[in-house]
């Protein structure tokens, strides 16, 4: 198999183009004024409207507009001034008017770019976006529920949506896996959606051909959907890619046809009906006037648009001198994550101990105890705090940790903490001369050694007084205050 | 005339104002006109549902008359046709697919006549989802003419049409997308007014064609189809159709004289073989006009010749898409059958009528991938210029156009059997829809003691213009409008 594979891509290149669904932040439906909200009992969301009802009529929803402009522009895409929406034309029992809303000639957003990643020659890898049109969902089909009938939950039906296409730029499932990681992030910071493929506000449908190294004609493409995952996607690529090479190499020819992928057996398999023969009779949709965009209000979500992750990196490279390439890709991987660490920056006033202490101790506490950075138990003010007392040495750095657990599991200032459990460094000359002198007459054997010079005593000697202390001494000073006795 | 209620909308409610009749006894008197005229199915089947049950409605917008609260429309009985939401009664538009289907909701233009303290009555007959031109196309059965049994009241909203002239109510509504008001007024004698397009919500009108599809109001007098249209129009945010025009009041357009008013008269609607009697009526009434004072001028409208095929195929494209919904997944009718697909095939092929199956099938191969461009993309083309056509008459300094409503009287029952004959009987009136300026019809005499309507046409939103020339033109024919 590997071998195979191996062979394979020394012969075929794969080439995919992503079809991303997005579901846009609102708190109301596109067409009416229905809640989101996900996970309400089947059909508590529903009115004549989005339940398509005889003589109902769509209203766009402006927030709508608003999010879908945001996000057309946080992928570079040019917002086109006049867009109309198209009825999608098909049967099926969550599609209750018979046809979608959606656009098709003329879409909201067009020709935007994604840089994904950096080639090792240092030139960018950037991926075109054809068109970013809006679009309301469908609902949903439970096969499961009732024995020998379909439930139809129609909460879902009219909420907002997105389609992201991306040209067929991708070569091979790694970009792929970029490409959607990027895309992700940007549109988690233009703010636009939760981006969850779990609560299914980002799906993916997948455009895949193969064609010899070298050729620049495409191949003959097939679509796979039932994509749940980001590794689902890489998974299916490659396994499309492997029978498409498959029957390539045995001089078949690759059919046109959408694939459905099976995660749990691990393959694709032909969808039953011929989807790619489906004839939607897109037609413009005489209920909704065309969407018309005034220039200045393009420019004015354009200006208003937060600040996107190639921004921030390049920012916190420049503002952050002690920060490696690693520390920023990580602080930026998440808004919440970059925006608690600039918090924590600045107001401890030590950024590579801010970047130090979240990348280890927070992301570690974070992931222990299953929360978000958003909604983390230790404010970014009191994480600056408890640096503060490490810089300052009122706390110990190991006093500092142990703070910091009860941080996480109380959310109290790390100065509580230490008062209450006695972790406050102590730096005072008498309280720490005493803990030296018990150490040295406990110690007899080790301490005439070291007081004759054999000072690499001296870390067993700290380490005792530090236990003593119950780890409040500073042992900075205990070091100095040890050396001090040396030949006395 | 001898059987029509005394009094015009606008007379009742004041007589019910001061008290002299009460909101019930005109709601009594209404359904009492509906039986002695035979209104139902074993009758003129011009009503499919009747509410016999209005003590509630009645007392509270007799409670809000004797607190003085009353609105312009304060206990007028008022008929529907079927394809306007309505909670009290059914919304079946005519077919079985929605028979008894009662919606959750009402529409916007029935909101309206309620909040104005109109009293809905009844729901009327017409050709199913309003496909059609004579009331025949029911699934419930073909309506009759009330002025003459054995013709058509016309259509689709033949019901509304002939309960407007059987006298059971002055005010009704119907529906049109390629003169469904206007057609069916002139074959039954009365008044019967399309908006401009936007002028009244479509919200709650069960969608035929969207971009055509308009709700319009008979009466019995200029003056009933003025203050129903006045009710119901304006702005609505269900609708994003519709206008934010300022709404003019029409009941107030009256004006005894037409100087200064440049009267359009169209040839491409006079054609050589137009029926003599009707050219005689309608240069009548042009005669009346002059005798008014207004100019008439000779006008093209070049591309009239167009609006049919133009109109079968923009309308049927619509209407497939629209007539999806009913599927028997959600509401109406289901017939089982073999999946999925099968209970598709036996509800759809069970629930609706030949014509609008023809329709459906017409409208899914002119949007079919491969034809789109030479038919739908094509028409729209065409339909911009029949637009173009009446924005340039009204710009070159022509306020309003005259022509005939129809190219024939009320015909008998089944006498067009092939559907093109049938569509022929809309050619002055579609255009219209199409181009989205108001029009109406007024009875302007008979024929063989059949009504004959003449058509005013007026430029975008200019209804009161419009209505100045039928109040006067009404006033100048006099009886002879009916003679």
């Amino acid at each position: 198999m590997t071998s195979r594979a191996a062979r394979w891509e020394d012969t075929y290149e794969m080439v995919v183009g992503l079809e991303v669904h997005v579901q846009l932040k609102t708190a109301t439906k596109i067409f009416c004024r229905c809640s989101t909200d996900f996970g309400a009992p089947p059909n508590q969301h529903t009115c004549p409207v989005c339940l398509g009802l005889p003589g109902a009529l769509p209203v766009l929803n402006d927030r709508a507009v608003e999010l879908a402009v945001r996000a057309a522009l946080a992928l570079g895409c040019e917002v086109q001034s006049t867009s109309i929406f198209a009825r999608k034309n098909y049967f099926y029992p969550d599609l209750p008017k018979g046809y979608q809303i959606s656009q098709f000639d003329r879409p909201l957003a067009t020709k935007g770019t994604v840089t994904i990643g950096w080639r090792p020659d240092g030139s960018p890898i950037v991926v075109g976006i054809t068109r970013l049109h809006m679009e309301e969902d469908a609902g949903k089909s439970i096969h499961d529920r009732f024995p020998a009938a379909t439930a139809v939950d129609l909460n879902r039906a009219g909420v907002p949506l997105v389609e992201i296409v991306s040209e067929p730029e991708l070569r091979g499932s790694v970009e792929a896996d970029a490409y959607l990681k990027t895309l992700k992030q940007i549109l988690e910071y233009a703010d636009v959606s939760d981006v969850s493929m779990e609560e299914g506000s980002l799906r993916v449908d997948a455009n895949i051909s193969i064609r010899r190294i070298g050729e620049t004609s495409l191949g003959t493409k097939t679509e796979i959907k039932n994509l749940n995952s980001f590794s689902g996607v890489m998974r299916a690529l490659e396994a499309e890619y492997a029978r498409q090479c498959t029957i390539r190499d045995a001089g078949g020819r690759i059919e046109q046809q959408t694939m459905l992928w099976d995660a749990n057996a691990g393959e694709v398999r032909p969808a039953r009906s011929k989807e790619g023969s489906h004839d939607y009779r897109y037609f413009p949709d005489p209920d909704l006037p065309p969407l018309i965009l005034p220039v200045e209000r393009i420019d004015r979500v354009r200006r208003e648009l937060p600040e996107l992750p190639q921004a921030r990196r390049q920012r916190y490279a420049r503002e952050f001198a002690n920060l490696t390439p690693y520390d920023v890709d990580v602080l930026t991987s998440q808004v919440a994550l970059g925006d608690y660490f600039e918090q924590v920056a600045r107001q401890s006033g030590d950024p590579k101990a801010a970047a130090n202490w979240i990348l280890g101790e927070v992301l570690a506490a974070l992931n222990s105890t299953h929360q978000t950075i958003a909604h983390f138990t230790v404010r970014p003010a009191d994480l600056a705090a408890l640096l503060r007392m490490v810089a300052e040495g009122a706390v110990s750095r190991s006093a500092a940790k142990q703070i910091f657990t009860r941080m996480v599991a109380t959310g109290d200032p790390p100065d509580a903490i230490a008062q209450r459990e006695g972790l406050k460094q102590v730096s005072d000359d008498g309280a720490l001369a005493a803990w030296v002198d018990q150490v040295l007459a406990e110690n007899p054997g080790e301490a005439t050694r070291f007081l004759a010079g054999e000072t690499r005593l001296i870390g067993v000697l700290v380490g005792q007084v530090m236990r003593k202390s119950k780890g409040a001494a500073d042992p900075k000073r205990v070091n100095q205050l040890l050396t001090e006795r040396i030949g006395k | 005339m001898t059987d029509a209620p005394d009094r015009s909308a606008a007379a009742l409610r004041d007589a019910i104002g001061r008290g002299e009749v009460t909101v019930r006894a005109a709601a009594r008197d209404a359904l009492g006109r509906a039986a002695s005229a035979r209104a139902g199915a074993d009758g003129l089947n011009i009503l499919l549902y009747q509410d016999t049950d209005l003590g509630d409605r009645c007392r509270s917008v007799q409670d809000a008359v004797d607190a003085k609260r009353a609105g312009p429309l304060a206990g007028v009985p008022v008929v529907i046709k079927d394809n306007i939401a309505t909670t009290t009664l059914p919304t079946s538009c005519g077919s079985r697919i929605l028979e008894g289907y009662v919606s959750p909701y009402r529409a916007t233009a029935v909101a309206r006549l309620e909040q104005a303290g109109a009293v809905v009555v009844a729901k009327s007959n017409m050709d199913e989802f309003a496909m059609g031109s004579s009331t025949e196309h029911s699934a419930f059965g073909p309506a009759r003419n009330p002025i003459a049994p054995d013709r058509v009241p016309g259509g689709s909203s033949g019901g509304s049409a002939a309960a407007v002239a059987a006298g059971i109510v002055r005010i009704a509504l119907g529906s049109e997308t390629g003169g469904s008001v206007r057609q069916p007024a002139a074959f039954c004698g009365v008044v019967g007014v399309k908006p401009t397009y936007g002028r009244v919500s479509r919200y709650g009108l069960v969608a035929f064609a969207s971009s055509l599809d308009h709700i319009g109001v008979f009466g019995r007098v200029v003056d009933d189809a003025a203050l129903g249209l006045q009710t119901i129009s304006g702005l609505d945010p269900l609708d994003s159709t519709s206008a934010a025009e300022p709404v003019s009041e029409l009941t107030t357009a009256v004006r005894g004289s037409m100087t200064g008013v440049v009267v359009g008269r169209p040839r491409e609607y006079f054609p050589d073989d137009l029926d003599p009697r009707i050219r005689d009526r309608c240069d009548r009434a042009l005669d009346a006009l002059r005798s008014l004072g207004a100019e008439i001028r000779d006008v093209s409208l070049p591309h009239t010749s167009l609006a049919i095929p133009v109109y079968y195929i923009i309308a049927p494209a619509e209407a497939s898409s629209n007539l999806a919904r009913f599927d028997g997944v959600r509401y109406g009718l289901r017939i089982e059958g073999d999946g999925l697909r099968g209970m598709y095939e036996a509800t759809r092929s069970g629930g609706f009528g030949p014509e609008v199956t023809r329709r459906i099938l017409l409208g899914t191969y002119v949007l079919s991938a491969g034809y789109y461009d030479a038919y739908y993309r094509k028409a729209q083309q065409v339909r911009a210029l029949i637009a173009r056509d009446f924005a340039r008459v009204f710009d070159s300094g022509v306020h309003l156009l005259f022509t005939p409503t129809t190219p024939t009287p009320a015909f008998e029952l089944g006498a067009k059997s092939d559907p093109y004959d049938m569509y022929l009987s809309d050619i002055f009136t579609c255009t219209a829809n199409l181009a989205g300026v108001p029009a109406l019809s007024l009875p302007i005499g008979r024929v063989d003691g059949l009504p004959i309507g003449g058509q005013i046409i007026a430029a975008h939103f200019d209804e009161r213009q419009m209505f100045a020339a039928a109040y006067a033109l009404e006033r100048s024919l006099g009886a002879e409008a009916h003679q």
